[in-house]
């Protein structure tokens, strides 16, 4: 690819993400879902609608989004999507919170234990701790997803 | 105006007059395309405020000793100084406020909940910035006023004829429009715009926060009833703006907010105001950001404002040449009147990854919806990247800003 001018932003936007945020996954509206909360970062224009179906034991059984965004909230949102499918609403929210600190920091506080091998797909995403600016893009899928699990249709904001 | 005839700028003494031009970003040069949000700061504005913190400091309107009497006298020879900037008959009629913001709830306010009645109505424009939007909801909410907002066409200008038909009914109290639209870089035609709101009964402010930094602005040659501007966007301080209002409107306006300075006499049964335009000035003012601003007139005044229009207009002239040419990349909005001030998209890229990268070039713009969400809405984009220009900008950062924009699209395919 061209463009040496941006070489240096490849620790950002590294293929998977430009990938995930190209051609995101499960892009969709979940007709059958029992939980969804709309997030948006009015100031930057990144907006989202997600989509939950909780099994009857309560586990994460299918997971999907809608929205316009960059490619970090867009990437972001489709990995989020891909990792919490099968997930306890616990384990879920566990994740998040460690990735909202990977994200702030670059580390992660507690990525091992039986979160470890999600937690390292999400990964691609903590260059953005380098970008104060673009946090908000990163985190925002994961404050829609507390507010869908809170239930009701709140509108999450990581601004 | 013959802004074309003005004689081209000296940027490289110009450049020198700004300490923060010659900082490095990430090791390259500093190309700061956003002087639509705040502008840069030269020696001489900064120099003056802080001789004036070292020599002559007091506060102002109080003390009967020398340092109160100087510091008063700076701060009304800076009032008498923006006057002359707008043309104004009277300094009396410059009020100095917080910003383009307070100056605009002021009128909404006093003139807005306190002159206007229920049932009149006020119209703005889709190319607002929220400062003219929200202020005129929540006069519309708290007195009952009503709230028309005036179409845009597509190129981006004031749709005169819709106008026309908002104003029709005669119970428009005031139109309340830019002067220049901080996204498009639309200039809107003030005098006929006044004329029209004049005819119709109604009295007329422009929000030249934007204008009054391009170009040469004569609020009686427009006949604005008010006009609102703000100090940090023409190379002053932040903490300073302007309201013009004439004086017959501020005679009759009740005050905004409540103290110090704009009262007569006071006792606990009743307050006499003071008049204008301390009546509207409470509390200690802006002192040393009214040094600023004066500083920042009289450096703008020396360039000689048609200088600054031509210089910019033939940037944004070389920018419209270059940008249009890159694959992806659409303008928004296509005003033949415009000053320094364009929006664009890239279809690869959302405008934040935009920015992002272009950051990485040294090159600083706006990104998001700047201020005009309703604009946006107006013209089905989620956001755009922004680039401002100022009396430092050079045609060689049009030329870097259009190459970073040709790699970016790259980047992201």
């Amino acid at each position: 690819m061209s463009g040496g001018l941006f070489d240096d932003l490849r620790d950002l936007y590294q293929e998977v993400i430009l990938d995930h945020g190209r051609k995101p996954r499960n892009f969709k509206r979940l007709e059958d879902a029992n939980r969804t909360a709309r997030g948006d970062n009015p100031m930057c224009g990144d907006r989202m609608e997600l989509f939950v179906r909780l099994a009857e034991d309560g586990h994460i059984e299918e997971a999907a989004f809608q929205g316009r965004g960059c490619a970090i909230s867009m990437a972001s949102a489709s990995l989020m999507t891909d990792t919490i499918k099968g997930k306890t609403q616990d384990q879920a929210r566990k994740m998040g919170e460690n990735f909202r600190a990977l994200a702030m920091t670059g580390v992660c506080p507690d990525c091992g234990g039986d979160i470890a091998e999600d937690m390292e797909r999400l990964a691609p995403l903590s260059g953005v701790h380098d970008f104060p600016s673009r946090v908000k893009c990163a985190t925002l899928a994961w404050h829609t997803l507390n507010a869908a699990l809170d239930g009701g249709a709140k509108e999450a904001s990581s601004e | 105006m013959d802004g074309h005839m003005a004689p081209p700028l000296n940027l490289d003494a110009i450049r020198a007059d700004f300490p923060i031009l010659s900082e490095k970003v990430r090791g390259k040069a500093f190309t700061f395309l956003d002087s639509g949000a705040s502008a840069q700061k030269p020696r001489q504005v900064i120099g003056a405020m802080v001789r004036m913190m070292e020599t002559a400091y007091a506060n102002v309107h109080r003390g009967a000793y020398h340092m109160s009497e100087q510091a008063t006298e700076a701060y009304e020879a800076a009032r008498g100084a923006v006057a002359r900037f707008l043309n104004a008959g009277d300094t009396r009629e410059i009020v100095f406020t917080g910003s383009s913001t307070n100056a605009i709830n002021l009128v909404a306010h006093s003139y807005g909940r306190g002159v206007m009645k229920p049932g009149q109505a006020v119209v703005i424009s889709e190319m607002e910035h929220h400062a003219n939007i929200v202020p005129w909801q929540m006069a519309r909410d708290a007195v009952g006023i009503e709230l028309r907002v005036c179409r845009i066409t597509d190129s981006g200008e004031l749709d005169l004829d819709d106008l026309a038909a908002k104003l029709a009914d005669g119970k428009v109290g005031l139109v309340a429009v830019t002067h220049m639209s901080n996204v498009l870089g639309t200039v809107t035609p003030a005098a006929q715009i006044a004329r029209m709101a004049h005819e119709a009964g109604a009295k007329v402010l422009f929000d030249g926060s934007q204008a009054a930094v391009h170009r040469r602005v004569d609020v009686r040659e427009i006949d604005a009833d008010f006009y609102v501007f703000t100090g940090h966007k023409l190379y002053g301080p932040t903490g300073i703006g302007v309201l013009y209002a004439k004086g017959a409107l501020q005679e009759v306006m009740p005050p905004f907010l409540g103290g110090g300075d704009m009262i007569a006499e006071v006792s606990f049964e009743r307050s006499v105001w003071a008049p204008y335009p301390a009546k509207f000035e409470a509390g200690t003012p802006p002192i040393i950001e009214a040094i600023g601003l004066h500083a920042a007139i009289d450096y703008v005044e020396a360039i000689g404002m048609p200088a600054i229009e031509a210089h910019e207009r033939a940037l944004v002239d070389r920018a419209m040449a270059r940008l249009p040419q890159i694959e992806g990349v659409t303008l928004l909005g296509r005003a033949q009147d415009r000053g320094g001030v364009f929006a664009f998209a890239i279809d690869t890229a959302h405008a934040h990854d935009v920015a992002t990268l272009l950051d990485r070039a040294g090159i600083a713009v706006r990104s998001g919806r700047h201020c005009a969400e309703p604009l946006h809405q107006r013209f089905n984009v989620e956001s755009t990247c922004r680039a401002s220009f100022g009396l430092y900008t050079t045609p060689a950062e049009v030329d870097l800003l259009a190459d970073a924009l040709g790699q970016a699209r790259e980047f992201f395919r």
